[in-house]
């Protein structure tokens, strides 16, 4: 990425040296507090000695704010007298007579009233840092110019003040005030936030979580964008060396020429993978007037997709010189990399007027160009080249056959020449020189064809009988045989250096993909993630549609567990070669020996202890087979795919192992506490059932009835146990779902409290509800099992106690209901354990039965609801409340209930 | 649901409302459709005790042909049943009659509850339930077949509330309640139906019209100034019962 300041410095237009630092605090929205760290950092210049004057502060009257004003200098605001209302407006003739080193001027994208020097503020402090006065200003993102239609779309507000974001960009300094969402809405609710009365209605649709969140995060990337652009040209100017792991911008160059659409995907794929904005740009030149009509389309259709696919898309108005137009504005919107098209070559005439592409590459000395290739026969490559990158240019064989013969003719003219000063047999030595450009920028036929053009146009023109092929001297005979020796020889080595030389970049390059590989492999998490990260690797570095099949656990039928794009389905003829790959452990379809008429090709992924999955190529360019650059490519992806996914397969084994032991000690604990609070209240009805059947008549009447009502309540406990039980299921598998009404809590504390009739004998349970309760929005169902829970428990643990209570009212707009008993309490430090499933099974404590799950499943309910649940100490010294809370949710319609206390004792 | 019925065991049985019911000449006749033969066997036994005539059936199928072939008075059917939904065979028995059907569901069943009482059941009960709590179920869905009567004759006693629908007056020991429309309209309609589950859709659609049916907090705020009037806790109501998830019920004295 290259900042403008730095491009701008390139290019000698550096600002003087004179110009004060701007400082801006950037904020997502009012009142996250921006002039407050303003103010906080003024102070702490003040203290240290500089020269800091208040130019223009708002506080609204904030008193924290306020504060921070103390001991600066404030000078003046400048009164102007408008229609309506004299306006304050900054004095910027004040600070300019005033020259401070440090001038505060709150909110730079204000638009001054009519009547000042500029109709913009940040033009002010313009005027002011031009003086060399420092500023520290603040800024709300809305108002940045390029995320207008972003605010609009996110805010529906129209900002009217923006700020052009070439001034943020030329900030020396940007600091980001960051407040989350929820603690501003909560200042605003606080009136901590200026709001103008008549902006009211506006802002609190401005202030939803919604809103701000977007806001947040357009700051952030604002101000992420900025420290991406200082540590790059920090970077840069350090000598550190690249990959830059920031923010990219992606720019590519579109033409009417028919390999537009192939540029976009290509550059679109790059994008995807820098994880880069990316940005298509046309230029449209008088030339392009006079285009055939399928051109024009050509070019929209190309533009239209670039769109689809996600870029930015622009149309540059431009003169002739399109590159340097491009590179402008390049440069203006910290583009890092340039994507042109490699140009078409139509013979000689190219050679004299140099393409765009050339002009860029040549031009473009801080910014990586890719030049994309037309070729038909090979995927273009988008590797990044070195700048100027020109030794990759291959281009056809008209063109290496003009610049072969041109070497010759210059040489040929060089040595006419020469010849007037120097003996002729030396001359041989200039065509020498032909053959080696030609070796190293051509390639080795080319040479050879140089040294044999250039034996005979030597012969020709330089040995005697002149302008015959005839040889008449032997020395010459001798010199131009060994020019040709030599020739070949000089060729043959300049080429194969180059081809070397082409070797070992390609060889940096697999390397440098296949680490990029393995970092994003072993970065991944899970098992999802390394498979995404390896179709997405294959397919963008060979440009083809990859696959990951793999076989599910316990099955040898393969599926596909990833697809890049997206596959569902494989042919019959595909999954046959994929079929036979799993089987033989060998590659199988497109382009091998086997199954050939399969359009994947699937390669084993395999490690020591065997195969784990196929990975699979599908080229859909024609191509007959890989080359093999992109064979070893594939292999060594296939290879690393296999450990990685190898190893995310042994971690996920782990799991489920750990898991399984988990639930097992789960389980067994579940079944003890189950059969033993199942057992209790059975072994009563037992006995007192078999106490009737055998000796019904011997029992007197009384003790009957005790029998039965024995067996009554013991069977309504039971019950009420089972149906705990079915909750803590569905709790446990996530099929609870409260089914909510507008529920008085007063209905469900009878209802409670009928069920537990028998259960609450004796006990003397005081209701005191609010009379200005609200209705809760719940489950009727579940929250009297919640209750049911807690009165019992309440009963059982009452200790001989006879009183409980049950209170219920509003606190901090919650709802809470309280549950007390005077027993003998829980510990401090248990108050916590008793809501796990089975801590009351782990404590051993087989005293009371039914209880072990009650409390877990009044959490778990609790929780289905958005409420929690707490065991507190009792109210006097002794006993527990169990508090229950709720969030208090507003009533549909306006109507309040009036309704009277019902504080009442219910036995 | 429990167990507002008396603690009294079925052996003690022999009070005199029993006598008066066996003795009259055309016992009515309940159709017990329920797979479980424990189930059958208890109803069966408690039934004929009070006086009913009870016909079986062990499947949905043999329910609905029992239905067509027995003409029983009541049916009460498990919803739950091996061979069909339960509220297939609700419907196919509405198809052919108007018998009363009392359904038996399991508690969290409460949509379901609520589908077979606008499926045509005439009340429900969950599962477990004591036999008092089915017996007056039974009596207040025979009673609204065997009436006939006109809303406006209807006076519906209960401790100290009095509510003559014919009159307008509602009356709390011996004191005319003042009651808003709306509330009176509620009480009216559970009048109507004492002793028997109304659900919210009703009295939402009765008294606030259809396009109401979502606002049961309407329904909330005023059943809970009604109860306030008539001097009814909900916490530990007289008059009006909460059925959770379904309705109200206005409690009856037999």
């Amino acid at each position: 990425m290259t900042t403008n300041r730095e491009t701008d410095a390139a290019d000698g237009n550096a600002p003087a040296p004179a110009r004060g630092r701007l400082k801006i605090f950037l904020g997502a929205a009012p009142g996250v507090g921006k002039t407050y760290s303003m103010l906080e950092d003024a102070q702490r210049r003040a203290r240290d000695g500089i020269d800091v004057v208040v130019a223009l502060v708002e506080t609204h009257g904030r008193q924290e704010t306020d504060a921070l004003l103390r001991g600066l200098e404030i000078l003046p605001r400048r009164t102007l007298l408008s229609r309506e209302r004299p306006h304050q407006e900054l004095d910027v003739d004040a600070v300019l007579a005033r020259r401070p080193k440090l001038a505060l001027i709150d909110d730079i994208a204000h638009a001054n009233a009519p009547g000042s020097r500029h109709t913009k503020r940040y033009k002010d402090v313009q005027d002011i840092l031009e003086a060399g006065i420092d500023v520290y200003t603040t800024l709300n993102v809305q108002h940045l110019e390029s995320l207008n239609d972003v605010i609009a779309r996110i805010a529906r507000i129209r900002v009217r003040e923006t700020l052009p974001d070439q001034v943020l960009e030329q900030a020396d300094e940007i600091e980001l005030i960051d407040l989350p969402p929820e603690d501003l809405i909560e200042r605003l609710r606080q009136g901590k936030v200026f709001v103008p009365e008549q902006a009211a209605r506006a802002i609190s649709h401005f202030f939803s979580r919604g809103n701000l969140t977007a806001l947040r995060e357009l700051a952030m990337r604002a101000a992420a964008e900025r420290v991406d652009a200082e540590m790059l040209s920090y970077m840069r100017a350090h000598g550190v060396s690249g990959p830059w792991p920031t923010r990219d911008r992606v720019m590519v160059c579109v033409h009417e020429g028919a390999l537009g659409q192939k540029l976009v995907r290509a550059t679109q794929r790059m994008a995807d993978r820098l994880r880069a904005a990316w940005i298509a740009v046309h230029v449209q030149t008088p030339r392009e007037e006079g285009l055939k009509d399928d051109a024009k389309d050509r070019i929209q259709e190309t533009m239209r997709l670039a769109e689809r696919l996600g870029a930015e898309v622009v149309s540059l108005p431009g003169a002739h010189d399109v590159a340097s137009e491009l590179l402008a504005y390049a440069r203006q919107r910290n583009v890092s990399r340039i994507v042109v098209g490699r140009p078409r070559t139509r013979g000689l005439r190219q050679m004299f007027k140099k393409s765009v592409t050339h002009t860029l590459v040549d031009q473009a000395k801080s910014f990586e160009v890719m030049v994309v290739g037309n070729e038909e026969d090979t995927a273009p490559d988008t590797t990044p080249l070195a700048v100027p990158g020109l030794e990759e240019f291959k281009a056809s064989s008209w063109k290496d056959f003009g610049l072969a013969t041109l070497s010759i003719v210059f040489a040929g003219l060089l040595a006419a020449i020469a010849e007037m000063f120097v003996p002729l047999q030396t001359l041989a030595v200039i065509f020498v020189l032909p053959v080696l450009l030609t070796a190293v920028r051509v390639g080795l036929i080319w040479s050879i064809y140089v040294s044999l053009l250039g034996f005979e146009v030597y012969n020709f023109f330089f040995t005697e009988p002149r302008f015959t092929i005839a040889i008449e001297n032997r020395e010459d005979l001798f010199v131009l045989s060994l020019y040709l020796a030599i020739a070949l020889l000089t060729g043959n080595i300049a080429s194969r250096v180059r081809d070397q030389a082409r070797a070992s970049r390609q060889a940096a390059r697999r390397t440098a993909r296949l680490y990029e590989f393995s970092q994003r492999v072993a970065g991944a998490a899970g098992r999802d993630d390394v498979l995404w990260a390896v179709v997405h690797h294959v397919a963008s570095t060979l440009q083809c549609r990859s696959l990951v099949l793999l076989a599910k656990p316990k099955s040898t039928k393969l599926t596909i567990e990833a697809g890049y794009p997206p596959e569902d389905e494989l042919t019959e003829n595909a999954a046959a070669a994929a079929d036979w790959s799993w089987k033989h452990g060998k590659p199988a379809g497109w382009s091998t020996d086997t199954l050939q008429s399969s359009e994947w090709l699937f390669v084993p992924l395999r490690t020591a202890s065997g195969i784990v999955g196929l990975l699979g190529v599908a080229f859909d360019d024609g191509t007959a087979s890989l080359n093999p650059e992109q064979r070893r490519l594939l292999d060594a992806v296939a290879d690393q795919a296999a450990v990685a996914i190898e190893r995310t397969n042994l971690a996920a084994s782990m799991q489920d192992a750990r898991v399984l032991t988990e639930t097992e000690q789960l389980r067994s604990a579940l079944l003890s506490s189950i059969s033993h609070d199942l057992r209790t209240p059975l072994v009563s009805i037992i006995g007192s059932a078999t106490s009737l059947v055998n000796f019904g008549d011997k029992i007197p009447r009384d003790s009957r009835h005790e029998l039965l009502r024995t067996i009554l309540e013991e069977a309504e406990r039971l019950n009420r146990f089972v149906q705990n039980l079915l909750d803590m299921t569905r709790l446990g598998y996530g099929a609870l779902q409260p089914k909510r009404d507008w529920t008085d809590l007063r209905d469900i504390v009878g209802r409670a409290l009928e069920r537990l009739k028998r259960a609450l004998d004796g006990f003397n349970v005081s209701i005191d509800i609010a009379p200005d309760l609200p209705l809760l929005f719940v489950d009727p169902v579940l929250m009297e099992q919640v209750l049911l829970n807690l009165l019992e428990n309440a009963a059982k643990y009452s200790g001989g106690t006879d009183r409980i209570y049950l209170r219920a009212f509003v606190r901090d707009n919650k709802i809470v209901i309280r549950v007390t008993d005077e027993g003998p309490g829980i510990p401090e430090n248990e108050r916590e354990l008793v809501f796990d499933m089975f801590y009351r099974v782990k404590a051993g404590d087989t005293r009371i039965a039914g209880t072990g799950l009650g409390l877990a499943i009044c959490r778990g309910l609790m929780q289905a609801h958005g409420g929690t649940i707490a065991a507190l100490a009792g109210e006097h010294g002794r006993g527990t409340t169990i508090e229950l809370s709720l969030p208090r949710k507003e009533m549909p319609g306006a109507e309040t209930t009036d309704e009277k206390s019902a504080s009442r004792s219910a036995a | 649901m429990t167990s507002n019925e008396s603690d009294v065991p079925p052996a003690d049985e022999n009070n005199p409302d029993d006598a008066s019911e066996l003795a009259r000449g055309d016992a009515d006749k309940i159709l017990i459709v329920d797979d479980e033969p424990q189930i059958r066997k208890f109803l069966r036994i408690s039934l004929t005790a009070h006086g009913y005539d009870v016909v079986e059936a062990a499947t949905g199928a043999e329910g609905v042909s029992q239905a067509a072939g027995e003409k029983p008075d009541l049916i009460i059917l498990d919803l739950g049943l091996p061979d069909f939904d339960g509220h297939q065979v609700l419907s196919k028995i509405r198809e052919r009659s108007q018998t009363p059907v009392i359904v038996l569901s399991v508690r969290a069943g409460e949509a379901e509850k609520v589908r077979a009482l606008d499926g045509g059941a005439e009340d429900y009960l969950t599962k477990p339930f004591g036999i008092g709590e089915l017996l007056a179920r039974i009596r207040a869905a025979l009673r609204k077949r065997g009436d006939g009567v006109e809303p406006r004759e209807i006076v519906f006693r209960k401790g100290d509330l009095i509510a003559d629908l014919g009159h307008r007056r509602v009356t709390l020991r011996g004191e005319e309640v003042k009651l808003s429309r709306k509330e009176y309209d509620i009480l009216k309609l559970l009048v109507i139906n004492a002793g028997r589950v109304v659900t919210h859709q009703q009295i939402l659609s009765e008294v606030w019209g259809p396009n109401h049916l979502e606002d049961t907090h309407y329904l909330r705020i005023h059943v809970g100034h009604l109860r306030q009037k008539l001097d009814d806790d909900p916490a530990s109501p007289t008059y009006i019962l909460t059925e959770p998830g379904v309705g109200y019920r206005l409690a009856t004295d037999d």
